[in-house]
């Protein structure tokens, strides 16, 4: 058992990466990605609506009939969000003067609809947890690194205002590259698909690299010719 | 009849959203009504930080967020907070919102009963990051030169950018956005002179 909620980890995490493999939910990713800490935000509120929304679809599934679960999952799903959404502002109101306006945009991210149709309606309700989970978490790593990156190389910083975010213990990530003034396109439309460009390009090289290795350690022919 | 065969029933399928509809209004309405106060107090909080930033501490000695007054312009209320130092109306506090290079950037601004800027700031902007966003205090001191200004302390002609043959800096790289902030406050201050009475409660 726990070998099999390893390997949903893994899948999660790396081999089906909501960004870097199923290349899903594009609209938010390319929007907030701005900075480390947008990314970061709006990874970890996907997270907490993936994990739920799984867990409920996981749990009607037997309920739900197949012609209409596409709008129940819907009306389930948005339900979630907007209750987020409500409760942030009311309860953690600066956070939510941060990601108030990505809070929204969870409703149309097509992963989380994504994984109630692939992963939760076929499983179990704690397989498809884990499932939510690790697809959440992949997808809060996959904003982070493209935000950091992004933020970096457009406006020399690294985790501004992580502070606003995470509580003012975490001040210590906020860091700031002095003399560089950042290259603007970094930040603007562009610099979010270059940077994805790149970071896709280099999962697939590295997992060719892993594959090669592996071939090489077994000794097939392939690998001696090589 | 058992569970699986009404399942496959036409009937089951309406019924199904029907509830899932219900519930969902349920918890939505629960919700609403369990946030709904923290949310309007969190609101007033982010309107009194924001009111408090153009008009200098100290100066009003009255709670300006319920004193208030609405006036139209261009066929739209503007609602005026009047600032009172002993009953007597010091100031008025107002949003306002021209078009800028990417979208409507909203301004507010205090004006003294002279007629002179007291701060102004901008509330909500779309403007290019890194070119046109100087004219966040954050970014910049630029929205700072309105301090202290009037129709005809600069003139009326000179309430224009540089290039325009104005007094306000333009930034490089961009000069619609801070034109159309220059525009808003000098609107903002023509609109405070043409209703002046009325804001002050004098009688005419």
């Amino acid at each position: 058992m726990n070998n099999a909620f390893g390997s949903i980890m893994k899948e999660g995490l790396w081999n089906q990466n909501v960004v870097f493999a199923q290349l899903l939910a594009m609209c938010p990713t390319m929007a907030v990605t701005t900075s480390g800490t947008n990314g970061l935000g709006m990874g970890l509120a996907t997270t907490a609506v993936l994990l739920v929304s799984n867990i409920m679809v996981s749990m009607i599934r037997h309920t739900v009939s197949s012609q209409v679960r596409i709008p129940v999952f819907v009306v389930l799903i948005a339900t979630l969000v907007t209750i987020v959404d409500m409760a942030m502002n009311a309860w953690l109101h600066d956070l939510y003067k941060v990601l108030g306006l990505f809070i929204a945009l969870i409703v149309v991210n097509c992963a989380i609809l994504g994984r109630a149709e692939a992963f939760a309606v076929k499983n179990g309700v704690f397989a498809s947890a884990v499932d939510g989970l690790a697809m959440g978490l992949g997808f809060t790593g996959a904003l982070t690194m493209i935000g950091l990156i992004r933020e970096f190389l457009g406006s020399g910083t690294l985790f501004a205002q992580a502070s606003n975010l995470l509580g003012p213990s975490f001040a210590f990530l906020e860091m700031k590259i002095p003399g560089y003034g950042g290259a603007l396109l970094m930040i603007l439309p562009p610099g979010g698909f270059a940077v994805l460009g790149f970071l896709l390009a280099g999962k697939r090289v590295m997992e060719s690299r892993i594959e090669e290795r592996a071939r090489a350690a077994t000794g097939t022919p392939d690998a001696i010719t090589a | 009849m058992n569970f699986a065969s009404f399942r496959e029933k036409m009937a089951y399928q309406p019924i199904l959203l029907g509830v899932f509809a219900l519930l969902a209004s349920g918890a939505l309405a629960w919700a609403s009504s369990a946030t709904s106060d923290s949310i309007a107090a969190a609101e007033a909080k982010d309107l009194r930080d924001s009111l408090s930033e153009v008009l200098p501490r100290g100066l009003a000695d009255n709670d300006f967020l319920k004193d208030t007054l609405d006036i139209e312009r261009n066929g739209k209320p503007v609602t005026i907070y009047l600032a009172r130092r002993g009953g007597v109306v010091i100031g008025a506090i107002f949003k306002l919102a021209e078009r800028g290079y990417a979208a409507d950037i909203q301004v507010l601004m205090a004006v003294d009963a002279d007629g002179r800027t007291l701060g102004v700031r901008v509330l909500k902007h779309a403007e290019t990051p890194g070119l046109g966003d100087k004219i966040e205090l954050a970014k910049s001191k630029w929205i700072k030169t309105f301090d202290g200004k009037s129709i005809g302390q600069p003139s009326l002609e000179q309430w224009a950018v540089k290039k325009d043959g104005g007094v306000f800096d333009q930034f490089a790289g961009a000069t619609i956005t801070p034109r159309a902030v220059v525009k808003t406050v000098k609107g903002g201050l023509e609109f405070f002179s043409e209703h002046r009475k009325e804001i002050l409660g004098e009688k005419s």
